[in-house]
Order: structure tokens, then C-alpha cells, then sequence
């Protein structure tokens, strides 16, 4: 039951507008340090734009899809009207309003400072407080969320709580708690000094605040993907859940482990000791656990499907699936986008192999090919799947659909691998151009080339993505019923409370972030002499 | 139904079996790279830097351990040689690193303003310069010859610039030029 659609759709619209202009900017990043672009004259240009590129692809666009989805959620897995639906307008305009209030002095040059923000690098104090905005809107879903299904618990006494909705609360807590690392940041650290109230900052301190935030948020974008892998995926292809309690130990598991294990970006760093890297290596690890588990499980889950539809033999059911299915070529893709990714991960959490590729290129292929790859490519199928029910019409043309998946899936290997390997040959990372004269940069030309044809495939992918959902707004009217998820082969009729409640879990993440942040941070934030003068953007 | 009912929970009890197989795997994947880590790390001594240093950038010029007279390569009595350098907006100190092939080396850099980064191509040298700490890297070289030293973190609108060098020479001729005393360094060369 789907009944707040406008809300919906807004949601969706706003996160695939500005996820198209971002994408644009994206192209134009790489085709213009790339050989067959000149020279940029004014090298600040190029930040402008990579600021503004991380900004929306990191905070506003992934928040608003998980934030559409979660209301859309909330209303037809527990089957009850969306409660605070004012509220949930309101957060949908302080992402906008935070949005626009960023972007403005990033468009002028005044806040190119990436999305990483990089204190003593100081921008306009505007650009944090939009950015404060759009987190505090998403807080606002996070409360509804949690309301919502204390709502539904208070009607459904024991009851299990629908597998969807118990992972897209969890998902929720993890984002709030996970976005509190940043906000100290912003508010205790940068803020004040790009308000002029003071001068100094102790930039050590601020990475570790940060690292709290740039792991997790990566699993709070992860979320709707999984979501998806669990509850949709199975029924659209005709086929079951393999095991409801194995869906919610992951998403607990993810819950849990996320978030302690941030500091594997500051392996690098001067201001963090040996201990506490180790620390966060070792659990950085056990991330890999929920994965490893959702591998199997869906796996298991389409088997399920192929063999219901006639397949036969130990690897012949493959062919019995339905491969024509936008909803099966994206799983498909997302799944082999997951694997390279995610063993590109294992090389980066490991202590000793991440220097050979900290802050090169590999990390840009890396986290593209998972997040734009892997995760967004989920994100268009859910939003095929999903757009009959908001819209009331149908979308016809799933040979397009099937294009586009095609594209973005090759747009993104073409992209992403020259990347890793020019990053290998030591290519640092965020640079307005390169000195491909200079025999020893030379030999990545080829490579840097790929990567921007790369980009241009996206970037007409991403184009027909938004045509596709357009023309699906003017398409004639059809009922396409309730939205359903999909069924595990043994439904629950109980779960255990462990596995049905998240107090229990959200405890521990808190404290396993406390044991594994309490210390590091304490530590910096006691010590003296180590705040430094700011540097304002803008200002040279 | 009651067929039905049994052949449900046998196949629940498969489903369940091989589902913990496949999670046991899991784990075990899992501690022998955790495993792995820390073996190498003790045992090897390859590990990121381990002590925290703390340092003034407003007053580095100044006195202390990175003052300019200071900076570049040092042969230590012990026969190692230690750099010292320092990244500002946007280039190195000294912009030429000379070091010598076949020899432990100790580098000690730090900031003078913002966040930067020093990485040697073709090698896994790689640590972050922040402003207010001392980074400390050790390293050896095997092969004589260039490589580039790119700043690896965003310092601002010239970061693309910020492009050093480190030359690696053959020990003996090193140590004939430190002779001299001093500080080396291949600025200009």
C-alpha cells in the first residue's frame, strides 16, 4: 500500500536530478586530465567541479534514494500509512534548501575543498552549513523510520518484523550514527574557524573524526542495494529468499561492524599509532563477513529461482534464468561489479599491501567501481521496479532498460580497471591535469584514455536512465497492484527477539565505536600544540 | 500434509547445514587474513608508522629539526642515512631527494601548511604529511636511478603541480659526496 507517492517520487526525482548532473561533471572531470583534452587554464576550475561532484554523489544523492525507498518501505512492507508524513516533507526541503546553500559557494570558487572537507583547508562557512542541513533532513527520515515501526510493533504485537523494513531500520541507525563523526567535525572543528570565531585547527584530529564517518557511510550506501538483493530480487525473478534469519544476521552484522573499522584510511597518517590501525584492520576484515554471507544466501536464492523454472544440472540452472529480466542483468552486474570491488578492498583494509596504492588512482577505480558500479546499478533496478507502483503506469520498454544496464555495466569495468592500474604505477589521485610529455607519465596515457571513454559510456547510460523513468511518467495508466517483497522459502512465523529488534545491536555499535574511537580520539583532542593555522580557500 | 510437514523440515535442516558450512568457511577466510596481518606486521616489521610526533608548522622555519639548513639527506655514523623534508603549498623540500641504493634509510617529513602526501613511484613509500605531526617512513632502495614523488593528497588549486623527485645513487658515491658534511640534497642537478 502505497499512498504517499508524491513524497516518493519527489524523493527519486530530486536524488536522479542532481545524480545527472553530477554525472556530467564527472565526464567533464575525466575527459578534461585526460590526453585528449587541452589543458585546463585555470586548474581551480577542475576542483570546483570535483567538489561539487563528491558532494552530490556522496551526501545528497545516495541519502535521498535511501530515504525514498525507506518511506516507500515503511508503507507497503508493514502495510500502514506513512506516520509523520509533514515531517518527512520538511526533511525532504532542508535537503534541498542545504543542497543549493552549498553549492552556491562552490560554484563561485569559495569552498574547494572536496567533499573530504581537508581542514586547514578552510572554504566558505555556507558550504558546511548546507552540507549540515541535508544530514540533518536524512536525521529526520532516521526518527520516522524508527517511529514507523514502533507503530506497526504497538499493532503487531511478537509479530516478525517484515524483513524489509527491519533492514532499512537498521540501515537508518547505521547513517545516523555514522554521520555523528563528520558532524563533530563540522561543528566542533570547521565551522567555527570558517566563521571567523577562530583561527587554528588541529588537522589530525579532524581525519579521525572523518574516517568515523567515510567508511560506514559507504554501508549506509550499501543499504538499499542489499535491501534489494533480499527482498525484491528473489520474487521479481519468480523466486524465493534462501533464509529470512541469515537476510537479518547480515544486516546486523553490518550494523555492528561497520562502523569501528574507519581508521584503515589513516593507515598513512602520522597522528594515529600503530595499535589502533591494526585494531581497525583486523575488523575491517570482519566486514567481509556479511558479504561473504549475502553472497551465498543470494546465490542460493536465485538458484532457487532457476531450478522453479525448469533448470537442471550443477551449473546448467544458469541458463534456466530469466536473463531478459532488467532485475536479473542488474544482479548479475552488481555481483560481478562486487566482486572486483570488494577484492580491491581486501587489498586496501590490509596494513601492509595499502601502501602501495594509498591515495593513487586504485582508490578512485576502487570505490567507483563498488559505489557508482555495484551499488548504483541497484539502484536503477529498484527504481524500475518500484516506478509502475508510484507512477500507475507502466514501464514498456525494458529493451532499453536492458541497454542501459548494459552500458553502465561496461561503462563502468572501462573506467574503472585502467584506473586501478595506472594507480599501481603510483597516478595520485585527485589532480587537475598531468604532464603526460614526461616519459615517466607517459606510458598511462592509453590507460587514462580508456578511463574517460569510459566516463562518456556512463555518462549516455545515465542519460537514458532518466529518459527511461520520464517516459514512464506519460505512459498509459495501468494497476500495477500492491507492491510485494519477496518470500523466504520458510517464512518466519517467530523470529527471535535478537533477530527482530535492534536495540541490542545499536548498543554495540556504539560501544565497539567507543573501544575503537574513545581512546585515538581523547588522545588528540587532549593533547596540546597540535592545532594549526587555517588556510581559506579562495583567499591566496 | 503431514508428508509435506516432514519433508519441509528435512529440507530445512539441509538448507540450514550447508548454510553453516559456507559461514564456517566465512569466518575462516576471514582470521587467516587477520592472521596474515599481524604475522607480517610483527614478524616482518612491515607496519604503518607506529609512534605519534608532534611539531609547531608556524615555527618549523624557525629552529628545531626541519629548519632549512636542516633539511635533505644526512649519512649517520651507523652507516644509514636519514632525509628530512617538509611539503608546502606546492612543492617539496628539498624538491630533489638523494639517497643512496642498498642502504637503510629513515625519512622524516611534516607540513608547513596544509595537508599533503608523499609517494615514490614504483615503490610502496606512501605516507600523509599532516600539519602539527612528524611522519616517519623507512625505506630501502634496490635499483640506482629517478622516480617521481607526487604530492598524493588535494593541498588546493595547485596541487596538479606539486611534483618532486627522488634520485637514487650508488652507495659509494654517496658517501664520497657526504664527505663534505652538510646536508645533500640533488636541487638543481
Amino acid at each position: 500500500m502505497l499512498v504517499n507517492r508524491k513524497l516518493i517520487l519527489a524523493h527519486f526525482w530530486l536524488a536522479f536530478a542532481v545524480f545527472g548532473i553530477a554525472l556530467t561533471l564527472g565526464a567533464w572531470q575525466m575527459f578534461i586530465r585526460s590526453p585528449i583534452g587541452t589543458w585546463l587554464s585555470n586548474p581551480e576550475l577542475y576542483y570546483r567541479s570535483l567538489t561539487a561532484h563528491g558532494t552530490v554523489m556522496g551526501y545528497v544523492f545516495p541519502t535521498l534514494v535511501a530515504m525514498g525507498f525507506g518511506y516507500a518501505i515503511s508503507e507497503s512492507a508493514l502495510q500502514q500509512r506513512l506516520v509523520g508524513v509533514r515531517w518527512a516533507w520538511a526533511g525532504f526541503w532542508l535537503i534541498v534548501i542545504g543542497s543549493v546553500m552549498a553549492v552556491i559557494p562552490i560554484a563561485l570558487g569559495r569552498a574547494s575543498v572536496l567533499y573530504t572537507f581537508y581542514p586547514p583547508l578552510i572554504g566558505n562557512v555556507f558550504y558546511y552549513l548546507g552540507v549540515v542541513l541535508v544530514v540533518v533532513g536524512s536525521w529526520i527520515w532516521v526518527a520516522l523510520m524508527s517511529i514507523n515501526l514502533r507503530v506497526w510493533r504497538k499493532a503487531n504485537p511478537g509479530a516478525p518484523v517484515p524483513l524489509a523494513m527491519f533492514a532499512n531500520v537498521a540501515g537508518s541507525y547505521l547513517w545516523a550514527w555514522t554521520a555523528v563523526g563528520a558532524a563533530l567535525e563540522l561543528l566542533l572543528q570547521i565551522i567555527p574557524v570558517a566563521a571567523g570565531l577562530k583561527a587554528t585547527i588541529d588537522a589530525g584530529l579532524a581525519r579521525v573524526f572523518f574516517s568515523w564517518t567515510l567508511h560506514a557511510i559507504v554501508y549506509f550506501w550499501l543499504m538499499p542495494t542489499y535491501i534489494a538483493y533480499y527482498t525484491i530480487v528473489p520474487r521479481a525473478i519468480g523466486g524465493r529468499v534462501y533464509s529470512d534469519s541469515m537476510a537479518r544476521i547480515s544486516f546486523i552484522l553490518f550494523l555492528v561492524v561497520a562502523m569501528p573499522i574507519g581508521m584503515h584510511h589513516t593507515f598513512a597518517d602520522p597522528q594515529v599509532g600503530a595499535g589502533f590501525k591494526f585494531i581497525h584492520s583486523a575488523f575491517t576484515a570482519l566486514v567481509a563477513l556479511p558479504t561473504l554471507l549475502t553472497v551465498f544466501t543470494i546465490c542460493a536464492s536465485v538458484e532457487i529461482a532457476a531450478r522453479v523454472r525448469g533448470g537442471r544440472g550443477m551449473f546448467g540452472w544458469i541458463r534456466a534464468l530469466p536473463w531478459d529480466n532488467p532485475m536479473m542483468l542488474a544482479l548479475a552486474f552488481s555481483f560481478v561489479m562486487l566482486g572486483f570491488g570488494g577484492a580491491g578492498g581486501l587489498i586496501n583494509m590490509s596494513y601492509q599491501l595499502d601502501a602501495s596504492i594509498h591515495n593513487t588512482q586504485w582508490i578512485t577505480g576502487h570505490f567507483h567501481l563498488i559505489f557508482g558500479g555495484a551499488i548504483v546499478i541497484m539502484y536503477f533496478a529498484i527504481a524500475y521496479d518500484l516506478w509502475p507502483h508510484l507512477t500507475g503506469r507502466e514501464l514498456i520498454d525494458v529493451r532499453l532498460m536492458r541497454t542501459q544496464l548494459w552500458l553502465w555495466f561496461i561503462g563502468m569495468i572501462v573506467t574503472t580497471f585502467p584506473w586501478h592500474w595506472v594507480g599501481i604505477l603510483g597516478m595520485p589521485r585527485r589532480m587537475a591535469y598531468f604532464d603526460f610529455g614526461d616519459p615517466a607519465i607517459a606510458p598511462q596515457a592509453l590507460s587514462v584514455t580508456l578511463s574517460a571513454i569510459g566516463g562518456f559510456v556512463l555518462l549516455a547510460s545515465g542519460i537514458m536512465f532518466i529518459v527511461i523513468l520520464a517516459r514512464g511518467m506519460r505512459a498509459p495508466q495501468t494497476d500495477a497492484g500492491p507492491y510485494r517483497f519477496a518470500l523466504a522459502v520458510h517464512e518466519p512465523k517467530t523470529v527471535p527477539v535478537a533477530l527482530n529488534t535492534h536495540a541490542l545491536w545499536v548498543a554495540l555499535m556504539i560501544g565497539l565505536t567507543l573501544t575503537n574511537y574513545g581512546y585515538p580520539i581523547l588522545n588528540l583532542a587532549l593533547s596540546s600544540g597540535t592545532s594549526v593555522p587555517a588556510v581559506y580557500v579562495g583567499a591566496q | 500434509m503431514s508428508a509435506q510437514d516432514t519433508h519441509g523440515s528435512a529440507s530445512a535442516e539441509v538448507a540450514a547445514r550447508v548454510e553453516r558450512r559456507w559461514a564456517t568457511i566465512a569466518v575462516i577466510i576471514i582470521v587467516v587474513m587477520a592472521g596474515l596481518a599481524a604475522f607480517a606486521g610483527i614478524h616482518r616489521a612491515t607496519m604503518p608508522q607506529p609512534r605519534v610526533e608532534t611539531i609547531d608548522p608556524s615555527r618549523i622555519h624557525l629552529s628545531g629539526e626541519f629548519v632549512e639548513s636542516n633539511l635533505g639527506s644526512v649519512l649517520e655514523a651507523s652507516g644509514a642515512v636519514t632525509v628530512r623534508a617538509i611539503g608546502q603549498q606546492y612543492s617539496f623540500t628539498p624538491a630533489c631527494i638523494l639517497v643512496p641504493a642498498d642502504t637503510p634509510i629513515t625519512l622524516r617529513a611534516t607540513s608547513a601548511d596544509v595537508v599533503h602526501g608523499i609517494l615514490i613511484q614504483g615503490t610502496n613509500v606512501n605516507t600523509m604529511l599532516v600539519p602539527g605531526y612528524i611522519s616517519e617512513q623507512l625505506m630501502r632502495f634496490t635499483r640506482t636511478g629517478d622516480y617521481l614523488m607526487p604530492c598524493q593528497e588535494f593541498c588546493s588549486f595547485g596541487h596538479e603541480g606539486m611534483w618532486g623527485k627522488v634520485k637514487v645513487i650508488d652507495k659509494t658515491e654517496f658517501a664520497n659526496r657526504a664527505k663534505g658534511g652538510g646536508r645533500l640534497s640533488c636541487v638543481g642537478q
